[in-house]
């Protein structure tokens, strides 16, 4: 076997952990339009938070400590203690519930009914209100976040694979460990709304909103529970992201790399999410493996969205979305 | 009393089609053009124009460009610092390689060259519909800024990847490069913004900004009362585009000199423009100027007042204007998603009862 080609496959393998990572953030989107109508672009900048937040905690710094500096004139930045990772996690999770509550009874309670493109637009202004709001809570230093995953080139793969193609590949542990959560995540979720009472209404509400309203489900609570889901989803990715790279602003642009996942998968559908995520992970990661190099390279920037786009020509509706059918 | 039709008559068609029927908008209009031509030149200095004249009346341009796509034809782009980039390494290619072509046709061509590019990436926009066209039109920004990043040609292989514009003069008056005068570029932005605002308004009067409206409003009814989508939808993006270019252009040439064009023409630039447009106003020309002075000054203003005025440090007030843009786009969607044309516009109402409402 060439070179080339076993390269090809660590690189085939990497591409499908990356792609589980994107996943992870479209799963997010898919949750609140699948619920509500609303194209969430905030959930790449909801990442950002969860996970700055997370850091803040377990860090004990004070929120805000650059403003009340400025205002009050004082020195403060940290309480002095440190909380162990497992308590922050609950902690944020509740930030992100406490998150959903004020989004939903601030601005999209008062944008029901609206069309879809000026919601679309709302969570925009979300996005920038707060990436803002984050910077000055936790202020804007890259960060490292460690909640003790492990991390670093996976061993056992590497001395297996060195005994087969005598070429030991490079996986890192992380990714693994990302894929085995997003594994459970989805099938939680999927157990979640299939069997729970809160899931199967939530379920009632993304079929129609009105018959649900009818039988005496509450859009309010329905709305408010999916923001948190989506907030513990953004979190979850948030954490694999920050312990991947740092905590840091580029962490909200993975929400432009989810958007060609979901144009792939439809935005509809949860596996499509998953199977979206994964042929954008590997075709960017092969397309740039393979002809990458002789264009200039960074194909990765812009690969995704061109190939989502060639797509979507020929199939509108992404791969498992409903079928478009319009009427006059 | 001063503002409505009666009392107004037109006594021929020319009279009756004038772009401001009303004679307090048409009286309103001139003094503006008085103003903007015969009386700012003579009072700017170089801070007032670079910055607050030129950003302003550049983003006007970009914003009409897009309003006309955006509000007028319904179509979400997210492309514009894509297409503003063409615009920008179109005049700068154009200008290296003719340089005894006066700069004034190259802006028009780098806004045609541009049009062809809008046209080629809406294309899809008649498969394609709402968000996914909205991210389809990602693949355009994400795109065109890798392509001029990375192929040489486009930034004729300079070490640095920068552009920079050479000096270029009209009637012997330097209007690009380090030696310029403030009111002679101001002037130069000026025109076009006049002219742009000019055709735009016509277009959306007539024929063309008819179908773009029905398109906007429902397409397959559009298509069905006879308006052919591929023309209407590729006109828009083609307009669209020209305008978005000329805007690029000046941006590149006029404002900054150099540019970089990950930075000056990233997807931070599609949203703003995009910001413009809804804070302005969906579908209105006088909007697309609302906007862009808004969101020219507000940074301006925050910055005067937190970091001048009470003497905070820098990055929290960029976080501050961060916050404040946010939360500036939600107030005005929930509360008034038709923008600051809308108010505008009740304005004109009330003015037309005045002084006796009832």
């Amino acid at each position: 076997m060439s070179e080339q080609f076993i390269w090809g496959i660590e690189v085939f393998l990497n591409g499908l952990m990356a792609g589980v990572l994107y996943a992870l953030v479209a799963l997010g989107f898919v949750l609140i339009y699948k619920a509500s109508g609303i194209f969430n672009y905030a959930q790449g900048v909801m990442a950002l938070f969860a996970a700055m937040t997370l850091v803040g905690i377990m860090n004990g710094q004070v929120p805000f400590a650059h403003l009340i500096n400025a205002i009050f004139g004082t020195n403060v930045h940290h309480f002095g203690w440190h909380v162990p990772a497992f308590l922050a996690i609950l902690l944020t999770a509740g930030v992100m519930v406490g998150f959903a509550w004020i989004v939903q009874r601030f601005i999209f309670r008062h944008l029901v009914g609206q069309e879809p493109i000026i919601l679309f637009m709302a969570t925009i202004g979300l996005a920038y209100f707060l990436e803002g709001v984050s910077d000055l809570m936790w202020n804007s230093e890259i960060k490292k976040l460690d909640v003790g995953l492990p991390q670093g080139i996976n061993l056992a793969i590497d001395d297996f694979t060195y005994g087969i193609f005598d070429y030991g590949f490079f996986i890192d542990n992380l990714d693994i460990v990302a894929t085995i959560i997003a594994a459970i995540l989805v099938l939680a979720l999927t157990i979640f709304s299939q069997y729970s009472k809160q899931g199967r209404a939530m379920r009632a509400v993304a079929d129609d909103h009105q018959a649900a309203l009818s039988v005496g489900v509450s859009l309010n609570f329905v709305w408010i529970m999916v923001w948190s889901v989506a907030g513990f989803v953004a979190l979850v990715a948030g954490i694999m992201w920050g312990t991947k790279s740092g905590v840091q602003f580029s962490l909200s642009l993975i929400a432009l790399k989810a958007l060609p996942v979901l144009m792939l998968g439809g935005f509809t559908s949860i596996p499509g999410a998953i199977v979206g995520g994964l042929i954008i992970g590997v075709g960017e990661k092969l397309f740039e493996f393979a002809i990458g190099p002789m264009i200039g390279g960074a194909t990765e920037n812009w690969f995704a969205y061109v190939l989502a786009l060639i797509f979507l020509v020929f199939r509108p509706q992404g791969l498992f979305g409903e079928k478009i059918i319009e009427r006059v | 009393m001063f503002y409505r039709e009666s009392g107004d008559f037109k006594t021929t068609y020319i009279d009756d089609d004038q772009t401001f029927p009303i004679k307090f908008d048409r009286y309103r209009y001139y003094a503006v053009m008085f103003v903007a031509f015969a009386i700012i030149p003579f009072m700017v200095n170089d801070y007032w124009v670079n910055a607050i004249f030129l950003p302003f009346l550049i983003y006007s341009i970009a914003a009409i460009g897009l309003n006309i796509l955006v509000g007028y034809c319904g179509q979400v782009s997210l492309g514009t610092g894509g297409f503003m980039a063409v615009g920008a390494y179109a005049v700068y290619k154009l200008m290296t390689a003719f340089p005894d072509v006066s700069i004034v046709f190259h802006i028009f061509a780098a806004g045609a060259i541009t049009a062809v590019v809008g046209v080629l990436f809406g294309l899809p926009s008649l498969r394609i519909k709402g968000f996914y066209l909205a991210v389809a039109t990602l693949a355009a920004q994400f795109f065109l800024v890798w392509l001029f990043n990375r192929v040489p040609w486009f930034y004729n292989y300079s070490a640095s990847g920068q552009i920079n514009a050479p000096e270029r003069t009209i009637l012997g008056e330097p209007v690009t490069g380090a030696n310029t005068d403030a009111w002679a570029v101001y002037l130069l932005c000026l025109v076009f913004v006049t002219v742009s605002a000019l055709i735009a308004r016509n277009l959306t009067r007539g024929t063309m900004g008819r179908k773009w409206m029905a398109i906007r409003d429902m397409d397959i009814a559009a298509e069905i009362i006879g308006v052919n989508p591929l023309t209407a939808k590729m006109s828009a993006f083609a307009v669209s585009s020209f305008f978005i270019g000329i805007s690029g252009a000046l941006f590149f040439s006029v404002y900054l000199g150099a540019v970089e064009v990950g930075e000056a023409f990233g997807i931070n630039k599609s949203f703003l423009v995009l910001f413009m447009v809804i804070i302005g106003g969906l579908g209105s020309i006088f909007g697309s100027f609302a906007g862009a002075a808004f969101l020219v000054l507000l940074p301006v203003l925050i910055k005067n007042v937190l970091v001048g005025g009470l003497g905070w440090p820098t990055d929290l007030a960029a976080h501050f204007e961060y916050i404040t843009v946010g939360a500036l786009i939600i107030t005005f969607l929930v509360l008034e998603p038709h923008g600051l044309a809308q108010l505008w516009r009740v304005v004109k109402e009330k003015l037309r009862l005045w002084p006796f409402p009832h």
